[in-house]
């Protein structure tokens, strides 16, 4: 295949970037989208040209760093996959990619295709997570009696990798489906109630603080959300905040 | 409590619950004008009702109003913060491929409503209060369907009505469903409240066209 691919390139976080074009030829459709661009930039530094920088990790679809909007869609045109889950074979031979990286005012770009999702990590830390003893004193798993029904729910809300793909694809930046997640994981579970409307109070609190912009519900977010994340997350932290300030 | 709606989700919980309000009064609204449709006296009657109770008048008309401005005041502010908080546009973005256009474009069917409230106030909320307050005129509880029928005799001002009630629609079409998942009570009814939006949205928008459209063809 051969493509067109239109790259943003920003070389710091004070640049003003633009968007690149670059030729690839040679193209298997067997290749995943990172290896192609592997490929690209191995051409580059053959060159001696700045090679591109974009986020990577396990591509196994697991870590989500691999974060790229390509040609409009987060983690481009596929359902329910990542950047490194995406094949060449998703493209026609002749066609122009776009590749952009995440936009949001709370995700600034740092370099390239490479954006800072700390905001995700000071939500978190501001109450997603349960206060244990883990001295020694652990108890049985089997101890506190939860319904499947519950673990499941819960599970399917802890499968949020974190990627900002909710962030990416919202028209308004909104990190509602991130926050959802993260206080519905322990809002379903008897583990989590005892700091139920300090947690959610305090992630709300943290995300409205980072600049996150309010959803609308346009449900954009479920659909490109590599996990499958349910807007029915983003319903229950709406009823959790409502709850913690009614109590 | 007043911290909960300063927050983002008291935000969208204030704009569920005036929603909540104003799709309560498009049901009695359109229910007061379909009786124009097969009676012109019951209709008479029912208008010089609102017109002249004192409840309707001065406590419901004002909260209204209010609702109203509330509804769009904090919706225009949302579109701005929420606007802000996107940074730099994509050079590509294709959100047909995950939201419909309805719910991307509430602002925009929000302007026209608007747009067609001024119409609606300067055709007949004015030349009412001109007539009751101001003028202080003699009430005459038959005029009701003749000033109906007469606004209606301009094919521009159906067509506004037609264009106007189309876009109350597809604003609806979103707004409906939005304002239970903003509110928290979707998990479970979300297909059921889904099905009941569609045809809220397709129902009450139809009945007013049908309105405009009977009275058009029929004076």
């Amino acid at each position: 295949m051969k493509l067109t691919l239109k790259i943003w390139r920003q070389k710091s976080a004070s640049d003003k970037g633009k968007l690149v074009d670059y030729k690839v030829d040679d193209v298997s459709s067997d290749m995943s989208f990172l290896e192609m661009l592997d490929v690209l930039n191995q051409d580059l530094i053959d060159k001696n040209e700045e090679p591109i920088a974009f986020d990577h990790d396990c591509r196994e679809g697991i870590c989500g760093m691999c974060s790229m909007f390509i040609n409009g869609r987060a983690h481009g045109p596929d359902r329910s996959i990542t950047v490194c889950q995406l094949h060449m074979r998703s493209f026609k031979d002749g066609d122009t990619i776009y590749i952009e990286p995440w936009r949001a005012a709370a995700f600034p770009v740092i370099k390239d295709l490479i954006v800072d999702r700390s905001a995700f990590d000071r939500i978190q830390q501001a109450g997603g997570f349960i206060s244990v003893n883990t001295s020694g004193n652990t108890q049985d798993a089997n101890g506190t009696l939860i319904s499947k029904h519950a673990a499941d729910t819960a599970m399917d809300a802890a499968t949020c990798i974190g990627c900002g793909a909710c962030v990416a694809t919202c028209k308004n930046s909104s990190a509602m489906l991130f926050v959802g997640a993260k206080v519905s994981q322990y809002a379903l579970l008897p583990q989590g109630q005892i700091e139920a409307a300090d947690r959610v109070r305090n992630m709300v609190a943290q995300m409205d603080l980072e600049g996150f912009g309010n959803c609308t519900n346009t449900g954009a977010c479920e659909i490109e959300c590599p996990k499958g994340i349910s807007l029915d997350n983003i319903a229950r932290m709406n009823r959790e905040l409502m709850k913690a300030n009614l109590n | 409590m007043s911290g909960f709606f300063k927050s983002s989700i008291g935000r969208k919980v204030a704009m569920a619950l005036s929603a909540f309000f104003l799709m309560f009064f498009l049901i009695m609204h359109v229910s007061i004008n379909l009786l124009s449709v097969f009676s012109a006296d019951t209709f008479n009657e029912a208008s010089h009702f609102m017109g002249t109770n004192w409840l309707v008048q001065f406590i419901m008309q004002p909260v209204l109003i209010l609702g109203v401005v509330f509804h769009f005041v904090l919706g225009f502010i949302l579109e701005i913060r929420n606007k802000k908080a996107q940074g730099v546009k994509y050079a590509k973005n294709n959100g047909a491929a995950n939201s419909t256009w309805m719910s991307r474009n509430m602002i925009l069917s929000g302007f026209v409503i608007l747009a067609f409230i001024l119409l609606h106030f300067i055709d007949f909320w004015f030349p009412e209060i001109n007539h009751k307050y101001i003028e202080v005129l003699p009430e005459d509880p038959t005029r009701y369907f003749g000033e109906l029928q007469h606004k209606f005799m301009s094919p521009l001002r159906v067509g506004a009505y037609v264009v106007a009630f189309v876009l109350l629609g597809l604003h609806l079409g979103h707004g409906f469903t939005s304002a239970f998942q903003s509110m928290g009570i979707t998990a479970g009814r979300k297909k059921t409240l889904q099905s009941i939006g569609k045809i809220y949205a397709i129902i009450i928008p139809a009945a007013f066209i049908f309105i405009a459209l009977f009275h058009h063809f029929n004076h």
